[in-house]
């Protein structure tokens, strides 16, 4: 079990209250196919991949990156058993989707950029290490079921 | 590898960082001590708390290091010669550590640029770290 001081509780929840769900998800997911292009290899049939642009306008990675912030929202709202909460996402990400769990860290650091970017100077050190501790529990939790 | 137009690109980045340099790199250490405590032990002879001399002046030499190998991608190992030698010889640095100050390198440019820092200059900029590092603990072992 996870503690979670009363602090990062609220720095979680006012992080995720005050984002965009329909712009960050999309952002996030963007960003990850083109910082690390091997993760691309999970979308085959979403279409045009291509380059940036492509990656950029592409209307089912739009729609995913809006859904995985959605299931990140799934955490925020029950921080307190986040392995329970995702286990049959994990199951989901192990036996149908065949995801590397080490590609769930890669898209965790490009969420953190596309906050950064957002928050600027408010995302201070503090806020991101309470942020990042979230991000490993949520992606420990996607491991979990994996075997 | 960096493309002629990533390598212009970077290049291009830490020029305009060079005047910041002490904020940028007193702030990504501040970041990496915050997230990864672990770091700390490294510095157990400097005073690293937040506006410390030592923090800005360690800052500052890490970011113009990094901002001299932008300079010339290709040369690399020659600019870092004697950086490497003081890695591997005297700090003795384990290399995991380099992953994690660059991390939080990114997650600084990302506040200070905002959008400027593009998915693109993101992906070149992490490309030139990782192989700053490399190139840095070269003569580990």
């Amino acid at each position: 079990m996870v503690a979670w001081s009363d602090q990062e509780r609220s720095i979680i929840t006012s992080i995720f209250s005050n984002l965009d769900y329909n712009d960050v998800g999309p952002k996030a997911l963007i960003r990850c196919l083109i910082v690390y292009p091997w993760t691309q290899r999970y979308f085959a049939s979403f279409g045009n991949l291509y380059n940036a642009d492509a990656i950029k306008t592409n209307p089912n990675i739009q729609a995913h990156g809006t859904k995985v912030l959605h299931g990140l929202d799934r955490a925020v709202k029950n921080m307190d058993d986040i392995k329970t909460t995702y286990a049959e996402l994990s199951v989901l990400h192990s036996e149908k989707l065949h995801v590397d769990p080490d590609n769930f860290k890669l898209l965790a650091d490009c969420l953190t950029i596309v906050i950064a970017a957002k928050m600027g100077s408010g995302f201070t050190p503090e806020i991101q290490a309470t942020f990042q501790k979230f991000l490993a529990v949520v992606v420990s939790a996607l491991g979990k079921q994996y075997h | 590898m960096l493309s002629k137009k990533e390598k212009k690109l970077i290049k291009e980045m830490w020029e305009r960082l060079t005047p910041v340099a002490e904020d940028i790199g007193s702030e990504a250490l501040l970041r990496m001590f915050a997230s990864y405590p672990g770091t700390k032990t490294y510095f157990s002879h400097l005073d690293i708390s937040p506006g410390s001399a030592h923090l800005s002046s360690h800052g500052k030499k890490i970011v113009l290091a990094i901002a001299e190998g932008a300079k010339d991608i290709s040369q690399l190992t020659v600019t870092l010669a004697p950086l490497q030698t003081l890695h591997a010889y005297q700090l003795r640095i384990d290399p995991t550590n380099f992953k994690l100050l660059s991390h939080c390198m990114l997650v600084t440019l990302a506040c200070y640029l905002g959008s400027e820092f593009t998915p693109v200059a993101h992906a070149a900029m992490d490309k030139f770290l990782s192989a700053f590092a490399a190139v840095l603990s070269e003569k580990y072992r």
